[in-house]
């Protein structure tokens, strides 16, 4: 069996499965937002029992709208609020405690190898990094899983990907996601687990890793995983909230397609306007004007990439006619590059830096594009209206490039407007 | 379970944020999510819906985010089915659990016009299309989902199986 199908087969009690089996199967940790959260709530409440199965393993995040905006997010919080202190969730984290679920949920050691999560909220897939089986679901099958601590699930074919080569500099994990989005398709991975695995996988760092799981789910993906190696468990160790079991592939695990990858050429890459899988080397979209540079988000909002663009502008002005969005992922994240300096570096360049929140990249509550507008975002959706108007435009690239293109006024390569620099 | 409507047509990739815009996502009340359905495709959709429509789609309907709003917004504007090419996996699921039955049919979407009168046979897997005299399989859905969709989704199950167990 494969990673996938082992951790599928441990949290459903069986010594094998197959790809198309369906089983009945106990996960480890369940987690919803603000705006999945209430609407779980209410189902459960409607199911008419009394307690959670489980409060020590439910993460209640609030991180959409933060603070709250309207009345009405006001209310989902409170409702979040309240089910916490009703329910005696063990890991409620409030406003100012969290940030992006997502984040929280790996920093704060609630994913861990060879555990079965399930959050709603599609981008759940990103634990995968960690060796675990993360997938999205809906609020009323989170309510299903709120009162039993089971859900039923199709055992997927996996694809696995295999990554070689080193990067060039200025040259990111995004990329490479992008780049593999853009070739497998949209909804190339539909119902799939895929497995990354590889020399360039190998040397990655977790947060890089976290990236590419991340953005599995645009291709369909219920999942990205990576084989926990030395790495995960150096991250872990001093973060994990239980004692956890990491597994791996065994040496003659089927995988239903391989593919293969190797870096050492890849170009700078770009999501185009309106889809994800819409993707070309940046060298192709250069001289794109620009409204808004966005650098965040649960696929970009970690120290590693806040430390990346501040060496881009450091000392240096963003474009005059840009507005540029700093979101840091989670608290940690903010405090740890408040003390390294970074946060400093994006105002005196011209940037906002916001508190941690979803905020620009789901055009909730703040960041939103008017009409005709262009933005280059290091998020992990370009959909029409996502970011507000449904005219304006949105194109996805790393924060690399995200931060040159501030600088510049347009989108540009980094690999040539910065050179050796950054 | 049969259904029958008028058949409503969309393409491929139709994704949660046109289905339902993050703006309205603070709403939980579903008539409110309804008056927006298909918002970012059609503002006019909800006025087409009324009265109950069958959504034939192309492939990878419902991408996107988790929402659950998604489903909710189109099954409170009218929608009694959806057909499509293939779902993304979420939105399946999650239109299950709201008791909303959707359908994989590869190769619908071209087979079916606007307007077009269908009939869905849930237990069979089969679509009848009146106005044409034909009749297309699609994939049967499994015993439990079907359970699932008979009782009214997910929670209504769940109180069948569950709700003597605590009082
Ligand atoms: S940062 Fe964006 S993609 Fe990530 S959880 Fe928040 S809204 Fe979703």
């Amino acid at each position: 069996m494969n990673l996938a199908e082992k951790i599928l087969a441990y949290a459903s009690g069986r010594d094998e499965v197959k790809p198309g089996e369906i089983i009945q199967a106990k996960v480890d940790m369940a987690m919803a937002n603000e705006i999945t959260g209430p609407l779980a709530i209410k189902a459960f409440k409607e199911i008419g029992i009394k307690r959670v199965w489980d409060s020590g393993r439910i993460v209640l995040v609030q991180d959409h709208q933060v603070p709250a905006d309207t009345v009405k997010s006001a209310e989902l919080h409170r409702i979040m609020r309240r089910f916490a202190e009703e329910q005696k969730i063990k890991w409620f984290y409030d406003v100012g405690s969290g940030g992006i679920c997502h984040q929280v949920m790996v920093e704060k050691g609630h994913a861990l190898p060879g555990d079965l999560i399930v959050g709603a909220d599609s981008h759940t897939c990103t634990y995968g990094a960690l060796g675990a089986f993360s997938t999205g679901i809906g609020s009323t099958e989170m309510a299903a899983v709120f009162a039993t601590g089971e859900i039923w699930l199709k055992v997927p074919e996996t694809i696995q990907i295999r990554v070689e080569g080193i990067f060039k500099k200025h040259v990111t994990p995004k990329d490479l996601i992008l780049h593999v989005i853009g070739r497998i398709g949209a909804s190339g991975a539909t119902y799939r687990a895929v497995e990354f695995t590889g020399s360039a996988i190998s040397s990655m760092s977790v947060s890089g890793r976290l990236t590419i799981c991340n953005m599995t789910v645009e291709m369909g993906a219920k999942t990205g995983i990576i084989e926990p190696d030395e790495k995960t468990l150096s991250y872990v160790k001093q973060r994990a909230s239980r004692p956890f079991r990491p597994l791996r592939s065994d040496p003659d695990a089927r995988y239903e397609r391989i593919f293969e990858v190797n870096v050492d050429d890849l170009e700078p890459q770009v999501a185009c306007p309106h889809r994800v899988d819409n993707v070309k080397p940046v060298s192709e979209v250069e001289g794109v004007r620009i409204d808004q540079a966005f650098l965040g988000s649960c696929t970009n909002g970690r120290l590693e990439d806040l430390r990346a663009a501040a060496m881009i502008l450091k000392g240096k002005k963003i474009d005059r006619r840009v507005r540029m969005i700093v979101t840091p992922a989670s608290q940690e994240v903010y405090l740890q590059a408040l003390r390294e300096g970074y946060l400093e570096i994006f105002v005196e360049a011209g940037a906002i830096v916001s508190n941690p929140t979803c905020g620009a990249c789901f055009g909730g509550h703040m960041g939103l594009l008017a009409p005709g507008e262009v933005c280059i975002s290091t998020s992990n959706r370009n959909f029409v209206g996502r970011m507000g108007s449904p005219e304006a435009e949105i194109y996805l690239a790393s924060p690399v490039t995200v931060a040159a293109s501030a600088l510049a006024g347009r989108i540009v390569d980094p690999t040539e407007y910065l050179g050796d620099e950054g | 379970m049969r259904i029958s409507g008028k058949a409503v047509i969309f393409g491929d990739d139709v994704n949660t944020d046109v289905i339902i815009p993050s703006k309205h996502l603070t709403s939980l009340d579903p008539e409110e999510l309804a008056k927006h359905a298909m918002e970012g495709l059609d503002p006019k959709f909800p006025e087409k819906a009324r009265g109950g429509v069958i959504i034939v789609a192309g492939r990878n309907f419902g991408c996107g985010s988790s929402r659950e709003q998604a489903p909710l917004a189109l099954k409170h504007a009218g929608v009694k089915c959806i057909l499509a090419d293939f779902f993304a996996r979420i939105f399946y699921r999650n239109a299950i659990n709201i008791g909303l039955p959707v359908l994989e049919c590869p190769g619908i979407s071209g087979r079916i016009e606007e307007g077009d009168i269908l009939t869905v046979d849930l237990e069979e897997g089969k679509i009848i299309n009146e106005t044409r005299k034909a009749v297309i399989e699609a994939h049967k859905l499994p015993g439990f989902i079907l359970e699932i969709l008979r009782d009214g989704g997910l929670i209504a199950h769940l109180k069948k199986r569950l709700g003597g167990m605590e009082s």
